[in-house]
């Protein structure tokens, strides 16, 4: 059975702005209610111990279907259910089972040592003592916290608040846990670590995990799975290979010549660029392979070396974002 | 509920803890709070440096008034006036990390952001309610004790009941908390002074609309066994409390209100 449920969710917030035209002191008098679908008919479902990527541009509706799903705001139309709750109607029944780290802001408490933080945690969340134990020690052990336990945590780093704050989410054991931006303003190295921690919590302790980001190496480092929301509709539910192929459009083929020449002219292909015997070749994935690209230049010119570029995964989803590759039908 | 207790207790620990990080500041600004309350005495003895009574009270009456009124509000903004803050959370959409916690969103406001500094202004009321008992001669009888024991607590009830219906309305309005604060910061003024000094029209208002005369005017016209010069029946000196429970059941149920808007539309 799904973990989460989402079918036909809509939330619909209404907005009052100043009336078109009115200006200066009227424009506080003259106003318009406007009805904003943040969210507009989204449907998805997710099985326990998967790990989903959902993202969207800024203002898509991410952050307002996380707030229905963890039971902050009450939809506007449709359903959704989170391991069996209601979210709007059990907030307080599903918060023990659910755990949640946004990126750009803090549970923790600002000015008591970090141990402190995950002590009131414990009480607050009803976690068994022994539990907690056995949750604190092996988190502090995974994320490197031992020697941060008693810093306050307004001296830590970001990166150091982050660990501390995944920690924090998950010491009373959450079914599903939720990450807003988990790696915005982190440094690579930090980045990478609290990746391989996210793939083995997820791999060992089967917590299925919905992460929203604007980093698509989170993705491609985390998800087997992307849903890709924009103007509140789902627009992408699948693989991320799934997404490449429908959505990659072109690949590059760059060959090295053993001499200067012409450029090749090889069916289902476009130079693109030629620097000496180095030249470039677009083609789509639906005209042609690569391999038949490769043994068409071969039985045309002399080859040294090839390599081929792939779409960045940013590339496709700028692409669409901007409209440019056709919405599909997830039904 | 014990368990609720417990930790409520637990969190305003982990407060003092983290106050007294900036011991400093923290000691200083207790003293600020005694001292600068102090001033606002000051108001009082000037008054009756001019007057042998204000409006058929004395010094001493007044000083009793002054007290209460003061430990009633000083308790309240001990515990539930980091409510101020709620238009802010709400802005910054702060508020949405109490709505993911297993715990109620007002239980946890108000376990956090303890403004201990208050307990200055607390000692201080001690010493002018101290100063009124030297003045007054109390007719001590069983029930006036029992009213007077009880005075502190339903005045602080009467005083967060129509905070928190105050710090809702930011769930609507994030900017609304000066207009409550004219309210709680002003009634505790108000219900420094005796009732009667006031138009007819403002005294139905803290008698019916926002019960601040139930604080301390009603139940110190019984320990100083006054008679009411606005003539209200005798048995309204024993209100307090079932006015003080009132107000916090209606003040809850706004609150839910409050939250079920937030929840809808999110800011």
């Amino acid at each position: 059975m799904a973990i989460v449920e989402v079918e036909d969710l809509r939330k619909t917030f209404s907005v009052t702005r100043p009336r078109t035209g009115a200006r200066g002191p009227l424009a506080l008098l003259l106003r318009e209610r406007r009805e904003v679908r943040a969210v507009d008919g989204v449907s998805f479902r997710i099985e326990p111990g998967e790990m989903v990527g959902y993202i969207g541009p800024n203002g898509a509706g991410k952050s307002t279907t996380i707030k229905m799903l963890t039971g902050i705001l009450v939809p506007s139309g449709g359903l959704v259910r989170v391991a069996g709750l209601e979210p709007s109607r059990r907030r307080v029944e599903l918060a023990r089972r659910i755990g949640i780290v946004f990126g750009q802001r803090t549970q923790l408490w600002w000015d008591l040592p970090l141990c402190d933080s995950f002590d009131l945690l414990r009480y607050i969340y009803k976690v068994p003592a022994e539990r907690f134990r056995a949750n604190l020690a092996a988190y502090v052990e995974l994320l490197e916290l031992g020697p941060l336990l008693d810093t306050p945590v307004r001296q830590l780093s970001l990166g150091q608040r982050m660990r501390g704050d995944l920690t924090a989410a998950l010491l009373h054991d959450p079914e599903v846990l939720y990450l807003d931006e988990p790696t915005i303003g982190l440094d690579v190295v930090v980045k990478e670590r609290i990746r391989s921690f996210l793939a083995q919590l997820n791999r060992e302790r089967g917590v299925t995990v919905l992460l929203t980001t604007h980093d698509m190496d989170d993705i491609e480092r985390l998800c087997s799975r992307m849903i890709v929301i924009d103007h509140g509709r789902l627009i992408y539910d699948g693989s991320l290979e799934a997404m490449k192929d429908r959505f990659g459009g072109e690949r590059v083929l760059v060959i090295d010549l053993e001499e200067a020449a012409p450029p090749v002219e090889v069916p289902g292909t476009r130079v693109v660029k030629v620097d000496g015997p180095r030249q470039w070749l677009r083609f789509r994935r639906a005209d042609t392979t690569a391999a038949e690209v490769v043994a068409a230049v071969a039985a045309r010119a002399r080859l040294r070396d090839l390599t081929i570029e792939e779409p960045e995964i940013e590339d496709i989803v700028r692409r669409i974002y901007s409209g440019a590759a056709a919405p599909i039908d997830t039904h | 509920m014990a368990e609720s207790a417990a930790l409520y207790l637990r969190l305003v620990r982990a407060q003092i803890r983290a106050q007294w990080q900036y011991r400093a500041s923290f000691v200083l600004q207790l003293f600020g709070a005694f001292a600068l309350t102090f001033v606002d005495f000051l108001s009082v003895l000037v008054i009756f440096s001019h007057l042998p009574y204000l409006a058929g009270w004395s010094l001493g009456e007044v000083a009793f008034l002054y007290g209460t009124s003061y430990i009633a509000f000083q308790f309240a903004d001990l515990t539930v006036g980091q409510l101020d803050g709620l238009g802010d959370k709400v802005q910054r959409g702060d508020f949405d990390l109490v709505l993911i916690r297993p715990r109620g969103t007002l239980f946890q406001l108000l376990a956090s952001d303890i403004a201990l500094r208050r307990l200055g202004a607390m000692a201080q009321a001690g010493v002018v309610l101290g100063f009124a008992f030297s003045l007054v001669n109390v007719h001590w009888t069983l029930g006036r004790v029992l009213v007077l024991l009880t005075m502190p607590i339903t005045g602080f009830l009467v005083f967060a009941g129509v905070w928190i219906i105050g710090a809702t309305t930011t769930f609507w309005t994030t900017r609304s908390m000066e207009l409550v604060n004219s309210v709680t910061y002003g009634g505790q003024f108000l219900t420094s002074y005796p009732m009667n000094v006031y138009g007819a029209w403002l005294r139905r208002i803290f008698i019916f609309a926002v019960p601040l005369a139930f604080v301390n005017y009603f139940p110190a016209l019984y320990v100083l066994d006054k008679r009411d010069p606005l003539g209200a029946p005798d048995f309204v000196r024993f209100l307090a409390p079932a006015v003080a429970v009132a107000l916090l059941v209606v003040a809850s149920r706004i609150w839910r209100f409050g939250v079920r808007h937030y929840r809808s539309t999110g800011s």
